[in-house]
């Protein structure tokens, strides 16, 4: 099978190691072999080794190295931040990521809820199965 | 008026390093206008009278000197707290408890007492526990909060949970299984009073918040896939 998404200038990445684990990075330049000069919004440009970059389908327009102004322009442009949480990759995070963060009291309420709607579910497939029988 | 606040008297000598001052004893001396003291007494510096020494009661020698030394015991001035409170447990806080007859339970927290225990209370007509005495460490603390502004705990103490002392009884064999029979069923009426009163205002604040009544009916159990060390509870 081809590849289909590329290292390129502009490439987004998912961090999958280290300090900035879970952010989306924008490769800005390539160093050499192994490594890339990454290059996020909210963090200060610098070098990573491709094995700790996932990368996704999004891509930016971007020129070499660009400023953090016109990378955030250009990300604007592009809309990366609503691409992402619509995508079904990103939309997983998320719900990782509530899941996590429930509380006691947050997860019991889930388990009712889970029940309620089985039930519902339940007599619905009860009602079809009769209808047919 | 509060007692007059002096400002803190800098060091006259200040230190070069440990050990050695910055000024000579001479220059010391001129400094602490010990020249002038003495030349306002005349010379020589101002002296005082001994006081005389009030004679100490003749103490009599002891009768009994102990055949080995005795070891005087280490000096202690630690004094005896209540455990420190997890800044997670306040007023209100639903914990589960984790050891004991209630283990699982997810019960309201109430107050610490003087002893260091945590006073827990069911409520006792949602989940059977009553009020109660339970450990710190035997506890988890979730996030959720109850309302608990209406519920007046002063009464209770570490004493009101103490064991009644029962008046010695004759041991006669026949009296004493009847005896023992009917002392351990009965719950004295008023402490059945005083967990409907604090109950009262508690279940009040508890229904006002959807599905919490069923929670805390509920017990904690670890499913498959939870870690614990990854929950948040």
């Amino acid at each position: 099978m081809p590849f289909k998404r590329y290292v390129e200038i502009g490439r987004i990445a998912l961090v999958n190691y280290g300090k900035d684990y879970g952010k989306l990075v924008v490769i800005v330049d390539v160093i050499y072999q192994n490594r890339a000069l990454v290059d996020a919004p909210d963090m200060v440009r610098g070098q990573m080794n491709f094995k700790r970059l996932t990368l996704t389908d999004i891509k930016i327009d971007i020129k070499r190295v660009p400023n953090k102004k016109t990378l955030i322009a250009a990300m604007e442009a592009a809309d990366v931040k609503s691409k992402w949480e619509n995508s079904s990759w990103g939309r997983k995070l998320i719900v990782q990521k509530k899941r996590a963060s429930l509380n006691d009291f947050d997860r019991f309420k889930v388990m009712l809820a889970k029940i309620k709607k089985a039930g519902v579910v339940r007599q619905e497939l009860a009602k079809l199965k009769k209808e047919t029988a | 008026m509060a007692p007059q606040q002096r400002k803190p008297h800098v060091c006259r000598n200040p230190d070069l390093i440990r050990g050695v001052g910055k000024y000579s004893r001479s220059k010391m001396y001129h400094k602490r206008g010990l020249w002038a003291i003495k030349a306002k007494n005349g010379g020589a510096f101002p002296k005082h009278e001994k006081q005389a020494v009030a004679a100490a009661p003749s103490e009599k020698p002891p009768k009994f000197y102990p055949a080995d030394d005795v070891k005087k015991p280490l000096v202690n001035k630690r004094k005896a707290r209540p455990t420190k409170l997890r800044a997670s447990i306040t007023p209100g806080t639903v914990l589960i408890i984790l050891a004991g007859r209630f283990k699982g339970k997810r019960v309201v927290f109430l107050k610490q007492l003087t002893s260091g225990l945590l006073l827990v209370t069911g409520p006792f007509k949602i989940n059977g526990v009553p009020l109660r005495r339970v450990n710190q460490s035997y506890v988890i603390a979730t996030s959720t909060k109850v309302d608990i502004s209406g519920v007046n705990v002063e009464k209770f103490d570490d004493k009101y949970f103490g064991k009644k002392v029962e008046k010695k009884k004759k041991k006669g064999e026949g009296e004493f299984f009847e005896a023992e029979k009917e002392e351990k069923n009965t719950l004295p009426q008023d402490k059945k009073d005083d967990q409907k009163s604090v109950d009262a205002a508690l279940i009040q604040s508890i229904e006002a918040v959807p599905d919490l009544k069923s929670y805390l009916g509920a017990r904690f159990s670890l499913k498959a896939g939870m870690k614990p060390h990854e929950l948040v509870f």
